[in-house]
């Protein structure tokens, strides 16, 4: 009985193993994207995108579709590695026939994908990936990216920033890639307006390993004037927190990098931080025009509140059924030429993938924390257009390297 | 000197979750000898069951209430997992039991995730604790100064159970000699379950304690794993005190670390644990392992033979079957199958030290990233054409095992293992920190293979060639006298040096050679990825090997290369459904369960009754 047991399982273990290879491609009527991202890893990101991607899809299907075909998605889960990401790639590019690839959320995955796209001639629609090296020092012809960039939204806090007294700074960033970028472009931007501002303490915490109260007692031994913080996630409510409780935040100008977006935002409940200056998506705010369209309709279908990935999640799916109605094909090349220079009209507005880096115009909105009703919003914000917050067309020029 | 003590006092508290948790895994290694890899997914259960218990039960005494019964809860669910998964697979080989906790933690991830959801819980503040006291001018949060005092009090309570019970009298026998326990009467298994039961409790409390400095999230498991191994070895495995004076130790050198040394929140804990292992072996009150006369546990190895004809044939066959993979398959096949041919070279390399050797490495992919990295540096940096970096990645990767050998070889066992992690974690945050050769963890991208590799089939024969080379290679060496001596030292040191075998030195190049062809595998990899990135040199990685090696079965010559290709293929087909964590980590605990001796040591032992009850 037991050697049956046994027996059986092997047979099933092989038979899975079989049906994993026989898996097979349909009919290719519709058009299809494949969308790669960490579902697992990032799901509290992930998910609000995907369902910002089906409503697009819904709505642009319920309007006939793309040239007379409806568009689909094939999502996977790269479980948060570039080389699985890879490999999805290549099985979405020649399985499953994708028309072109979009998704992911980390920027090292972008960068991977971004690399495979050059390679082997596939259209890549980095959509949430942050990492400006995407667009200029390892841009490429294939890859595309639509989300604000880390150094466009740096340059809309430094700008914020360089309005104040405060000189000397303290930076808090994640010690990682994105972390650095951030950092590197915050005091980029802030020495060009303001020569005169100092960079007392500049702190790494490990990411998702932040040890609060050690980074607050080194921050407020620096004594600076202002913070500028890009901890997101666990190590934000960590650093609020503890900050918050040690009150190293009393008297000093804060900025926050994408501290209002409601995936950062929300969690922290009643603990949210007031009166920092920060970038995010005040949904809750808006009264009319195409972004209180796409909130309701959100919100209709799937009763909860969108976030900045919903968002991007549907402009994804507007920007890849514009550059195929563009392209009027699903040819490679064609799909690639008709993203630059793609006009896109989205509920933040007209978007325009760049000719010069490939990166979209989106922007992104500025505003000062507050609380309301238990939880924290952002309040007297406006939305600042992405194309005024890029290097000259000289610089990106140098940083780009020639294409192939 | 406010601000000196003030930071002191934030070192301790930090100490009091890290020591709760730490000393939880101590305990049941001391014990069981289990290294438990779920100990992170207790954690993470105490933070949630916790934050569900603290939603309902209102004020002070609520919260403490809250605490303690999380603890209960994650204590019973630890009792739970030690009697349906691990308490069939004891007899094991040695650390086995380290690839069922593995699907213990992919079950628990999505369980959590299905149960509490995705996003981030904040912890709820405790009760009459929210505000701060200043000392000396400088803010001290209260809850802080509550779990400096609390910390002690459970060390002490703990304490008192092991030296003052009649439990803890079986507990300390039992770390010290289990069988001489077991055959003194003691019924094992409700010591061992009692054991788990207190271990997973110290965890979940640990979990529940932490949450009015931070809150409940789904990386949490890993993201304290790390740490708490780090804290246990440095203590010394199976010391509670020595858990103690680590966890100390480490949150406050972190601390100051933090403060005058910004960057080093990565490194800090590995450094701490290299120089604590360079200077005492097993840790600061740690004993020195007893093994056995004969090392390893369980029923012997069977001595190694020239496959037999019909095994042979089967290879070849299967060889054959693979050349003409490009022919029949799809293009992704190729692809798919060059993926796999990668990591059995990978894992084969890896088991040649932990079967073969009897060496375990928990940072084995710092020879698979090493090569990689050598590879990409090369072509990013000094344009080398992709042939010659392909040459030099084993070598590099060869040089580094050779001095990563060199310092770990001076331990043996578990802090041998350790060591090898903390080492290979060392690297990794250098290739991680050193943005401007590295790239950091945006990574080197743009290495694709020559004009002659480009395409996806004949990428596929460079890897066929190379790989299976490899691994054929490695199963050459373990027949060849080198391998014989390799393995008497492995089996019995003594005996060894005795007929005149310099085993150090023997172990030492085995070292050697699985880092050069792990370093080979990395090498394929990168061509055939067209980037490289700092994750490939993680802990991650060096686990995915290690649980292939034990799930094929450490004990047979094939058991690396079978576990590793069977697991990918029924990855690949998993990770298309929403939950596969959860179905991948119950096909493990079944698999482990149901075959202790891993595939192939089970699959034979299967055919020899067959063939026994046959004849």
């Amino acid at each position: 009985m037991k050697r049956l047991k046994k027996l059986t399982m092997v047979a099933a273990l092989s038979a899975t193993t079989l049906a994993g290879i026989a898996f097979s491609a349909t009919a290719a009527d519709p058009i299809v994207i494949g969308e790669i991202n960490h579902y697992k890893r990032m799901a509290a990101f992930a998910e609000p995108y995907k369902n910002g991607i089906e409503l697009g899809l819904e709505q642009i299907n319920a309007a006939g579709g793309v040239i007379g075909r409806p568009l689909e998605f094939i999502y996977r889960d790269d479980q948060g590695k570039p080389g699985e990401a890879i490999k999805i790639a290549e099985e979405l590019v020649n399985r499953e026939e994708v028309a072109m690839l979009t998704g992911t959320i980390l920027s090292n995955i972008g960068l991977a994908l971004s690399s495979f796209a050059a390679e082997k001639k596939v259209v890549y629609l980095a959509s949430e990936p942050l990492a400006d090296a995407l667009v200029w020092e390892a841009g490429n012809d294939y890859t595309f990216r639509l989300r604000t960039s880390t150094y466009m939204q740096a340059a809309m806090l430094a700008e914020e920033a360089a309005k104040t007294d405060a000189v000397k700074y303290a930076t808090i960033a994640p010690n990682y890639a994105y972390g650095k970028d951030a950092v590197a472009a915050f005091k980029k931007a802030l020495t060009a307006l303001r020569p005169d501002v100092e960079f007392v303490t500049e702190q790494w915490p490990a990411l998702f390993k932040i040890d609060a109260g050690a980074e607050v007692q080194a921050i407020e031994r620096a004594k600076p004037d202002a913070i500028y913080n890009v901890t997101f996630g666990g190590d934000l409510a960590k650093f609020v927190r503890e900050g918050t409780t040690r009150g190293l935040f009393d008297g000093r100008n804060v900025y926050g990098l994408l501290t209002g977006e409601p995936e950062y935002l929300e969690p922290l409940a009643d603990e949210a931080p007031e009166g920092w200056t920060v970038t995010g998506y005040p949904w809750y705010d808006f009264e009319d025009g195409a972004n209180k369209v796409f909130v309701d309709a959100y919100i209709a279908r799937y009763e909860e509140n969108p976030k900045i990935g919903s968002l991007v999640g549907y402009m994804t799916a507007q920007s890849i059924a514009a550059a195929i109605d563009k392209a009027g094909s699903t040819e490679m090349e064609a799909i690639r030429e008709a993203f630059v220079g793609l006009e896109v009209d989205t509920p933040v507005g007209t978007i325009m993938y760049r000719a010069q880096d490939h990166q979209s115009t989106m922007g992104a909105f500025v505003g000062t924390t507050a609380l309301r009703d238990g939880g924290g919003v952002m309040v007297d914000w406006t939305y600042k257009a992405g194309a005024d917050y890029l290097p000259t067309d000289e610089e990106v020029a140098q940083m780009r390297p020639v294409s192939k | 000197m406010g601000l000196f003590i003030a930071q002191l006092l934030t070192g301790l508290a930090n100490a009091a979750t890290l020591f709760l948790v730490a000393s939880g895994l101590s305990l049941i290694f001391g014990v069981t000898r289990i290294v438990n890899f779920a100990h992170g997914s207790f954690y993470m259960l105490g933070a949630f069951v916790g934050y569900s218990l603290m939603q309902v039960l209102p004020g002070a005494i609520g919260f403490w209430a809250a605490v303690l019964l999380s603890g209960l809860i994650v204590g019973l669910v630890g009792v739970v997992v030690e009697m349906l998964v691990l308490r069939p697979v004891y007899k094991a080989p040695e650390l086995f039991q380290l690839v069922a906790t593995f699907g213990v933690i992919l079950v628990i991830q999505d369980l959590a995730l299905m149960i509490w959801g995705a996003e981030d819980l904040l912890g709820p503040r405790a009760p009459g604790l929210k505000s701060v006291v200043r000392i000396l001018g400088e803010p001290v949060p209260k809850y802080d100064l509550a779990l400096i005092a609390l910390t002690p009090f459970v060390l002490f309570g703990l304490w008192y159970l092991i030296a003052r019970t009649r439990v803890g009298v079986l507990v300390r026998a039992a770390t010290q000699d289990r069988e001489m326990v077991a055959a003194l009467g003691v019924n094992q298994s409700w010591l061992f379950t009692g054991v788990f039961f207190l271990g997973a409790a110290l965890a979940g409390l640990g979990g529940a304690i932490q949450l009015p400095k931070g809150g409940a999230d789904l990386l949490m498991d890993f993201n304290i794993l790390a740490a708490i191994f780090v804290v246990v070895v440095i203590g010394g495995m199976g010391s509670l005190p020595g858990a103690y004076i680590a966890a100390v130790l480490i949150s406050v050198l972190n601390v100051f670390g933090v403060s005058y040394l910004p960057q080093s929140t990565l490194v800090l804990m590995f450094v701490v644990m290299a120089v604590v292992l360079t200077i005492r072996p097993y840790g600061l009150l740690g004993r020195e392992e007893v093994v056995g006369e004969h090392g390893q546990v369980g029923e012997p190895e069977r001595p190694i033979k020239p496959a037999s004809m019909g095994a042979r044939v089967l290879v070849s066959a299967l060889l054959i079957a693979l050349m003409a993979l490009p022919l029949a398959g799809s293009h992704f096949m190729v692809i798919l199958a060059t993926d796999i041919i990668i990591f059995c070279l990978f894992a084969a390399s890896l088991h040649f030290l932990l079967g073969v050797g009897g060496l375990v490495s928990f940072g084995h992919a710092a020879f698979f990233g090493g090569g990689a990295y050598v590879a990409a540096l090369l072509v990013s940096h000094a344009n080398t054409p992709m042939e010659l970096a392909f040459l030099l990645a084993p070598i590099g990767a060869g040089l580094a095992a050779l001095i990563i050998g060199w310092l770990c070889l001076r331990l043996t066992g578990v802090y041998f293992a350790m060591l090898t992690l903390a080492l290979a974690q060392l690297l990794w945050s250098l290739v991680f920190q050193w943005d401007e050769l590295t790239g950091g963890d945006d990574g080197l991208v743009n290495i694709w293979p020559a004009q002659w590799l480009s395409e996806a089939n004949s990428y596929f024969y460079f890897t066929v060639i190379v790989g299976v080379g490899g691994i054929i290679l490695l199963r050459h060496i373990a027949h060849s006298p080198f391998g014989y001596a390799l393995r008497a030292s492995r089996d019995s040191q003594r005996q060894a040096e005795a007929t005149g075998i310099d085993t150090k030195r023997v172990q030492w190049m085995a070292f050697t050679v699985a880092g050069t062809l792990a370093g080979v595998a990395g090498g394929l990899f990168v061509f055939s990825k067209g980037s490289i990135f700092p994750n490939e040199l993680e802990i991650a990685k060096s686990f995915d090997g290690l649980i292939v090696v034990f799930l094929g079965g450490v004990k047979t010559l094939s058991g690396g290369v079978v576990g590793a290709a069977s697991l990918e293929l029924v990855k690949d087909y998993l990770t298309r459904f929403e939950y596969w964590r959860l179905a991948l980590g119950l096909l493990i605990i079944v698999v482990v369960v149901l075959a202790p001796r891993g595939i192939v040591g089970s699959l034979r032992l299967l055919y020899e009754r067959i063939r026994g009850a046959a004849t």
